[in-house]
């Protein structure tokens, strides 16, 4: 009887061991440099595979009416007290200009009033969140490719950054604002918007008032909320820390269509 | 009587047969690595949002399974919701972790790649490996074809779907008598409805739902959403079929070791595989 409590004692102690150096060692692995960058090399193969199967121009799905998300879930930022956000909020973003600018032949600076006369679209989508869930909501807002149109992209013009107002992580060097990038096959797809309509109203503070992007073929962390300035870049490396969005910069991936 | 024979022939002799090829054999263990890490490096990914859903959206009022932090008498427990009703599950499922060091999470530490809570490098493991085990599905599959392995080892044979054989089988099987000899050469009904179920059915649904959780792949193939019933439900589903995974792999360990671990292990590395033959043959 002893000698099978031993044994079981035994085999236990020993599957548990076993346990545990498995996932020591997949946590080291996680933190080498070396083998956490052949992880990443998967992140190359499934944007060009994706490039290669899906055409430009395929469409997110569109929603009906009643598939509307009651209420749209707010993530990240959802009230900033950046003071300039803040300056802003209290006259209504009355004073607030989108600036657009870069290489661009035309810099611009559009108002709210601005940015309603250009040609839009509406659209009920869906917005998934890298964290598993998913709401869907009706957007309204300017097309992205006419507007870059309207600035005139420079020939070496490669991505869209975009600065927002919100600070996400208190750091030293400033790094903690929210940014993000697109490329131009995003920044031209037919269904993406700076949006600023949220379910036939003004779009809400949570969801990113004034101004929101949405490039509806990649996840919610892409769709940056707050967006002051819109930036034709050449590469991204110079900015933030180097790897084109606040999460990408924490080891998201840039391109974020799974 | 076949014991009887044997026993009257003295010891039965035993021949080894060629039973795996080499491509069933790399792409095997190709894919208990690709799945192991796929798994853990899913379950921290369900971490991240540990809830289930219908649907082409959250109906965050109504999951079908959730795994919380909750309290009770000013204690924090874990508690798991399953079709609306909850079970304590502390030091589980919702909250785990060494005493003093407790944290709300959905699966613990030792289910999960990385061990601590990181949904961006859960993330990187999880899309490396899911290549691997795409790419390696896809060559099992068509050399499977093409050297007949599937349609001749695996594909049922008629008279072996007749319900009276079937249940003489799960009848066996359950009282782990295993076939000899002749017999033996062969797979019988239930192991080969069990290999082409995760072959054909589970290890490819795994792939389209996990394709259909993909904003950029639904906007290529549309239909899949249909097919699934939405994006949430195709979470769910690929939640439900890694489930399904898990104890299939359960069941077939057990099954290895029952019928004969050693002989087992062997054929799946060298390719051969022992059987008992009656005394007539060397």
């Amino acid at each position: 009887m002893t000698g099978e409590t031993d044994r079981r004692s035994w085999l236990k102690a020993a599957a548990a061991s076993l346990g545990g150096l498995w996932l020591a060692a997949c946590d080291r692995l996680t933190e080498n440099p070396t083998s956490l960058g052949v992880l990443q090399s998967a992140e190359g193969l499934t944007r060009r595979a994706q490039r290669l199967f899906i055409d430009r121009k395929a469409l997110a799905r569109e929603f009906a009416p009643a598939d509307i998300s009651p209420v749209f879930k707010p993530n990240g930022s959802t009230d900033p007290d950046d003071p300039d956000y803040l300056a802003h909020k209290a006259t209504g973003f009355a004073d607030w200009r989108l600036v657009v600018d870069g290489l661009v032949e035309k810099p611009l600076a559009l108002t709210l009033a601005d940015l309603r006369t250009l040609p839009s679209r509406t659209q009920i989508t869906r917005h998934d969140c890298v964290e598993g869930w998913s709401c869907i909501g009706k957007w309204r807002g300017a097309r992205l490719g006419p507007l870059l149109d309207t600035a005139g992209l420079k020939k070496n013009a490669r991505y869209i950054v975009l600065h927002c107002a919100d600070t996400l992580e208190e750091t030293l060097d400033g790094t903690g604002q929210y940014y993000e990038s697109i490329d131009l096959i995003d920044a031209y797809h037919p269904q993406t918007i700076l949006a600023y309509d949220l379910n036939d109203r003004p779009l809400p503070i949570a969801n990113g008032a004034p101004l929101r992007l949405r490039v509806e073929r990649q996840l919610g962390y892409k769709q940056a909320k707050y967006v002051m300035r819109l930036e034709a870049v050449e590469d991204f490396a110079g900015i933030g820390r180097g790897r084109g969005g606040f999460w990408e910069d924490r080891g998201y991936e840039w391109y974020a269509g799974i | 009587m076949t014991a009887m024979t044997a026993e009257r022939a003295g010891r039965p002799a035993k021949v080894l047969v060629y039973r795996h090829a080499l491509v069933t054999r790399v792409t095997h263990w190709l894919n208990v690595l690709a799945v192991s890490f796929l798994l853990m490096s899913g379950l921290q990914i369900f971490n991240a949002h540990p809830a289930l859903y219908w649907g082409a959206r959250s109906h965050f009022d109504r999951p079908w399974l959730s795994m919380d932090m909750a309290e009770k008498n000013g204690q924090p427990i874990g508690v798991t919701t399953f079709a609306g009703k909850t079970v304590e599950t502390t030091g589980l499922f919702g909250y785990s972790g060494k005493p003093g060091m407790r944290e709300p999470r959905g699966f613990p530490a030792w289910a999960t790649i990385p061990s601590y809570r990181d949904l961006a490098d859960g993330r990187r493991w999880h899309f490396f490996f899911a290549w691997l085990f795409v790419i390696n599905g896809l060559v099992y599959l068509a050399l499977g074809f093409a050297n007949r392995h599937i349609p001749r080892d695996l594909w049922p044979r008629r008279w072996q779907l007749k319900p009276a054989h079937v249940w003489r089988e799960i009848v066996t099987h359950a009282r782990l008598r295993f076939p000899k000899g002749e017999e033996a050469r062969t797979y019988n009904i239930l192991q080969k409805g069990a290999y082409l179920g995760v072959v054909l059915l589970l290890l490819p649904l795994m792939v389209a739902t996990g394709l259909t959780m993909s904003p950029g792949f639904d906007a290529a193939a549309p239909w899949l959403l249909d097919l699934f019933g939405g994006r949430q439900s195709a979470r769910s589903i690929h939640f439900i079929s890694a489930s399904l995974i898990v104890l299939f792999v359960i069941v077939h360990l057990v099954m290895v070791v029952a019928s004969g671990a050693w002989n087992n292990i062997r054929s799946m590395v060298t390719g051969r595989y022992a059987i008992e033959v009656e005394g007539d043959s060397p």
